[in-house]
This record gives C-alpha cells, structure tokens and sequence, in this order.
C-alpha cells in the first residue's frame, strides 16, 4: 500500500493487478497518491521512465497545481513486482527506511514522501523528491561546473561515510550480514562455478586468504557508494542513492569501493573515485566520528573489490553463454573482466613492493 | 583456401556498414546496441591481429615456469598454473609468476580494452 511517509496509511488504492507498467497507469496510481498527499487540484505531470537502473525502474514525474510544484522520482520494483539483482539485494521498503535513517544522521540522502507495497496499483515503490545534480562519472570528473566539486568531493564523501557508519545498526530493519572473508568465499564459488579458470584471480584470492585483516566492529555499509550512485552538483555531494546493496559489515569496504579503479573512469591517478587522494577522505572520515584508517588498511579492500566486479562482469558474460540474453553487449562485458585483471595485477605489484 | 577477401576484410566491411550506413538510423537501444556491436568487431580486428603471438610467447612462458611438457595445450598449461597457485604450491613471492601474470594480462588487455586506465599504469608505472 502507499503510506504518507513511515506512517501505516490505510489502503487507498484498489489492488487491480500484481503486475502493471503502462506509462498511463502509473500516472493514474501516482495521481491518486498525488491527490492524497498535496491536495485536491494537483495534477502528475511528465511521467518519463529515467535510463539505467539495472534492476529497479526509476521514473521522474511533476506535480503541480494547488500552490505546489515539485520534481519527484518514483522508484519501482520492475512491473511492480520485486525481482531483486541478487540474492543479498534489499526490498524497496528497507531501502526507504534507510533513507530516513540515513537524513537523521544527516547524511545527504532524498526525502522519501511514500512508500507502496506489492500488491498495489503501484506495486513495491517509493516516491521521493528530486535533487538536482549529475551521476554520471565521467562527466563529473571531466565538466569544468563541477570542477570546484572536484576538489571537495573526498572529504564530503568520507564526511557522509562516517554519517552512514555512524548510524545505530540496533534500530534497523534486518539487513544481510557479509564480512570481508564471507564475500570472498561467496565470490570464489561464483567464479569456479564458471569453470572457466583465471590465474590471475587465483593469484588475489590466495592472497586475500592469506592476508585478510583483523576485522573492525560491523556497521551499517552502503554496499554501492561509488561514482554513478552519487548525486553531484556544482559544489559537491548532494545525494547518496541507491541504497539496494546496503547490509552490515566492514566500514572499509565503502571507502575502498569508492577506490575502485573500475569507478574511476579513466582517471586512475586519483585513488578515490578519479576525483581525489585518500588521506583527505580519511581524515574527513576521522573527523566526522570515524575509525582512524591509514591509506595501506584499504589495500585489502580495495583488492577484493576489484575482484567483485570482475566476478560480477563474469556473471553478466554468463548470461550472454548460457543463453539467457544472448544480447552483443552481455558477449561484449566479458571482454572487460581483464580490466579487473590489470587492476588486480597492479594493486598485487604494490602490495609485494610493502611486504 | 582462398583468402580474398581475408577474414579482416570481411570484418572491416561489416563494421564500416554498421557504422555508416546501420547505425546512423538507429537510434535508443538499438543504436546503443550497434554501437557495442561495432566496438566488438573492433575487438575481433585486433585478436586476429594480436593473438597468434601473444599465445605462442604466453605457451614458452608457462612451459618454462610450469616445467611443463611444451606440447601441452594452452589451456592445460593455465589449468595447472591455476592449480598450483589454488594449492599454495605457488605464489606472489614464485620467481616469475606476477611477471607472467603481468606479460600475459597486458596482451589481453591490448585486444580487449586497450585504452582502459589500468593498461596505462602497468605499462608506465609512477616512478
């Protein structure tokens, strides 16, 4: 059902069919909503389904009339109808009642305005406000309007990581669990599932083995806090989206994704995101409440995360192989697991270089 | 067998009418999609270029760091390299094994990816 915010509304909108997606009917679910929540006299404007969005739809639409003008965003289970990425993904409702937590710890997240349940004319949705700004990597890292942005985006982003790490896991919804040397093992079978051997993975996953660290205490981890799921305008960080892949576990694997030389876009000499040094984000990172991290205690990290994504492009190519979508660009991924090997490959000579 | 017109050539054509003539009425997905097909014959022109040297120096390689039998396959000879690193038997401190490693990931990422950053940083490491 849809519901005013965290309250438990009563059902207003007629179960018609579980699975819907005309652009028409969710103008007309979204108008009800829209009728409830701002008045009679508001009308849905410029309902467009947004590109991207592997998983969940993501629609933007208007509302207007009535005194009010506002640019919102819909975001949708496909169909209404939750069809998760992965086994560990979270339902659309966890993920707006992250949201809620995530603006309480004052961490730059979007207003959630309703949440609406599976069975509904909306199906599992939530509806929240629209903020301006880029997520597009490469454009972030190379327009001369957010070339200010640039310079203080490390430190906004370690300030907002240690908000979201900062945020009591006690009150919650139950999130998945994953340490560093679970998502390893997790990971590994994925890959020897493929029996399609790579040495150079063999090589990190030994490594890793060997050398996991000493764990810190769990919090909650975003889970994709990286270039493309950052909103960016003109003077920096404006929002943290997609909060799917959030669970509890290792602070550093949110600051070592954001290192992944896959979301750097080009720009590898600048460790984080493309865009800045590390020690900036760390201190922000300490100073906003923050474990005191040295650049050398994400190494580890940053190693299984290149992993990941190589293992996750495998997966998209084994769509392609297996026949599930025979489509050129899932063929065309799995010539891009090697820019994961190189990355592995680099981050292996480093790390021998320090033992 | 003939060769005329070679297997790149016939590669070259399909992409240059993927690029001039298929892909400039296309357009959303389906361009998005040309786009991809035509990079991926891009792919095939440099593996045809690329692959039978890049192969034969990574086989002596493995042999050599294998001590393995030089009439071995190519991918026996990487399913043993495998092997030993899962078992322990070898790692990151083997003489050889991430210069091998580094040889052989270059060569494919000349043919897969040759403008990714990661190529660049392994081929002109920072001083």
């Amino acid at each position: 059902m849809l519901s005013q915010g965290k309250s438990l509304a009563r059902p207003f909108f007629p179960v018609i069919v579980a699975k819907m997606g005309s652009t028409e009917q969710i103008t007309s679910a979204l108008q009800a909503w829209a009728t409830v929540k701002f008045g009679p006299g508001v009308s849905v404007i410029d309902l467009k389904r947004l590109s991207g969005g592997a998983s969940q739809e993501t629609w933007a639409f208007g509302v207007t009339g009535n005194g009010h003008d506002r640019a919102l965003i819909l975001r949708r289970a496909p169909g209404g109808v939750s069809n998760a990425r992965s086994s560990e993904a979270i339902g659309l409702a966890v993920e707006a009642t992250l949201l809620s937590h995530a603006a309480e710890a004052g961490v730059p997240v979007p207003p959630v305005l309703g949440v609406s349940e599976a069975g509904t004319a909306l199906g599992q949705a939530f509806i929240m406000d629209r903020i301006s700004g880029e997520t597009l990597g490469r454009k972030i890292l190379r327009d001369e309007e957010f070339a200010e942005a640039r310079n203080v985006l490390s430190r906004q982003c370690g300030e907002a990581l240690a908000r979201i790490h900062s945020i009591p896991t006690d009150g919650l919804p139950e999130l998945p669990v994953s340490d560093g040397l679970s998502q390893l093992a997790k990971y590994e079978a994925i890959y020897r599932a493929f029996d399609l051997p790579r040495p150079v993975f063999e090589l990190a996953i030994s490594w890793l083995k060997a050398n996991a660290p000493e764990p810190q205490p769990v919090v909650l981890v975003h889970g994709d806090f990286r270039l493309g799921n950052l909103m960016v305008a003109a003077e920096g960080l404006t929002s943290v989206l997609d909060w799917e892949l959030a669970h509890i576990g290792d602070p550093r694997e949110d600051i070592a994704w954001l290192c992944v030389n896959s979301w750097r876009f080009g720009h590898a000499d600048k460790r984080v995101g493309g865009f800045g040094d590390l020690p900036d984000l760390l201190d922000a990172y300490a100073e906003a409440g923050g474990a005191r991290f040295s650049p050398r205690d994400i190494d580890w990290w940053e190693m299984l995360g290149s992993l990941k994504w190589g293992i996750m492009c495998m997966i998209m190519y084994e769509a392609f192989r297996s026949g599930a979508d025979p489509s050129v660009e899932r063929a065309a991924i799995g010539r891009r697991v090697s820019e994961t090997e190189i990355d592995l490959v680099n981050l292996l000579e480093g790390v021998r270089e320090h033992a | 067998m003939h060769d005329a017109p070679s297997t790149a050539e016939l590669v070259e054509a399909v992409k240059r009418f993927i690029d001039d003539t298929a892909a400039p009425q296309l357009t959303g997905h389906a361009a998005f999609h040309a786009r991809v097909a035509s990079n991926v014959l891009s792919t095939v022109l440099r593996e045809l270029e690329q692959r039978p040297d890049a192969e034969s120096s990574e086989r002596a390689r493995l042999v050599e760091l294998l001590s393995a039998d030089p009439g071995a396959s190519l991918s026996s000879l990487n399913r043993t390299l495998c092997e030993r690193i899962q078992s322990g038997d070898m790692d990151l401190s083997t003489d050889g094994l991430l210069d091998h490693l580094k040889t052989t990931t270059i060569a494919q990422l000349s043919v897969d990816q040759p403008h990714y950053s990661g190529l660049a940083r392994a081929l002109h490491p920072r001083g």
